[in-house]
């Protein structure tokens, strides 16, 4: 009964469909994790007003859906002016959304690191950009990189939802073929198997960027 | 064409908002009843069965929500078995749930010291025992506040079920927005709703973790 060569004529569709999906989540990835940096360091560092703004954002992102976040970005904001294609809506959405989730990661990071480090590096003579670089930021991304690896992870898996304002995503090319050879089972079945060889692959990946990035401490 | 207060939009997302509880109600009570048996098989300590719970968690974590409500809803019925959106929603959130709590679970009680079940063992008790007496009054207190915390999830996760056609928050918030045509204050209210149902989960998640932290 299942038949998984009908699918095969729509092999290039499925490669393309996964190439827009690592492609919004390699760009995303990038800037959903400096905004989450710039976040979390206002959020530890910064006044009172600006970490009241940054709670609230964070607040609000991590309680409402991302999907709803989605349709208020594309659809919502054209009525105030804003016109957005749906990949610069879908950027945008993914970018806001990580951004918060990392914001709380880094944030429990950087609330780690003790305030004596600040002062030992200013005695052994580190400027603030060395400081925050050297001594702040690199031992307080190494404590909470597998909780933001695996946040970027399930940001990637969300991503599947920005086929709903036809992004050419993977679900995209998913829809698409089922829609054309009624094998709707074996689509999603392929589908979800392309899904979870990108989860690995983005775990593995990390792994090695963790590896190079946090090599000082083997080399103690 | 039938004009829409700010008071007909509102009150019609509210009646989808029951939909939306609800569902999150049963996806979360079908979630913890199958992450207790996952559980349990996890701690019988035999290697094909902690072998099955691993693979259930990576597929059901390492797969889109959204693919998992397609193969449930479009895919069980291409193969024969008809099934609701409803009850689609339901199974997916399910396997989604549970994937996720079984996984929280196994961090609480992997935090306990293996002494105390070497210490039970000792003692005399057996496995039952050692679990109802010894291991789940403990875990269980760890295990609270991240169980509510993941509710959240849940919630947000019912949201999914709008693109598979059933008529919750989201989908009525797209309906009204179709007949509406104001977007913005349309998904607007209905992301407040999501956030007033969630923000309470959130904070009591954190005051619960504060809570036994404290006692830990």
């Amino acid at each position: 009964m299942l038949n998984f060569s009908d699918l095969l004529p729509y092999t290039d569709m499925f490669l393309g469909g996964l190439l827009t999906t690592l492609e919004l989540t390699v760009l995303t990835t990038v800037l959903g994790i400096l905004v989450g940096t710039t976040c979390a360091a206002i959020r530890q560092y910064g006044s009172v007003g600006s970490k009241r703004a940054v709670a609230a954002y964070v607040e609000l992102i991590r309680n409402t859906p991302f999907i709803v976040q989605l349709f208020f970005i594309f659809f919502g904001l054209p009525s105030i002016g804003l016109m957005l294609t749906p990949w610069q809506a879908s950027i945008i959405a993914l970018t806001i959304n990580l951004g918060a989730y990392s914001t709380e990661i880094i944030r429990a990071g950087l609330s780690n690191i003790p305030k004596g480090q600040w002062e030992a590096a200013k005695v052994l003579g580190l400027n603030f950009r060395q400081t925050l670089i050297r001594v702040i930021f690199t031992p307080a991304f190494e404590k909470i990189y597998p909780a933001l690896t695996s946040q970027c992870i399930i940001v990637m898996l969300g991503s599947a939802v920005l086929s709903q304002i036809s992004v050419e995503d993977l679900t995209y090319a998913a829809n698409l073929v089922q829609s054309r050879n009624f094998r709707a089972f074996e689509s999603y079945v392929v589908t979800a198997l392309m899904y979870l060889g990108l989860a690995m692959f983005m775990r593995y990946v990390f792994t090695l960027i963790g590896k190079r990035v946090f090599a000082f401490r083997e080399a103690q | 064409m039938i004009e829409f207060s700010n008071w007909d939009i509102l009150r019609n997302l509210l009646i989808a908002t029951q939909w939306t509880v609800l569902l999150s109600i049963a996806a979360f009570a079908g979630g913890t009843a199958v992450a207790l048996v996952l559980t349990a098989m996890r701690l019988t300590r035999n290697v094909a069965m902690m072998r099955i719970v691993k693979v259930y968690v990576e597929l059901f974590q390492g797969t889109p929500l959204l693919m998992q409500m397609f193969l449930c809803f479009f895919g069980l019925s291409m193969v024969g078995y008809e099934i609701s959106a409803w009850g689609a929603a339901i199974l997916s959130l399910t396997l989604f749930t549970s994937a996720f709590l079984v996984e929280i679970w196994r961090g609480c009680i992997d935090t306990l010291p293996k002494g105390q079940w070497e210490a039970s063992r000792v003692l005399g008790l057996n496995f039952l025992q050692t679990l109802r007496h010894v291991i789940l009054p403990q875990a269980t207190k760890v295990a609270f506040a991240p169980t509510v915390g993941f509710s959240v999830q849940v919630v947000k996760g019912t949201a999914l079920a709008s693109v598979i056609g059933f008529v919750e928050l989201t989908k009525a918030g797209t309906m009204l927005n179709n007949a509406t045509f104001e977007p913005f204050k349309v998904f607007a209210f209905v992301a407040l709703i999501y956030f007033a149902l969630c923000y309470p989960l959130s904070l009591c998640s954190k005051y619960l973790e504060k809570k036994y932290h404290v006692a830990r």
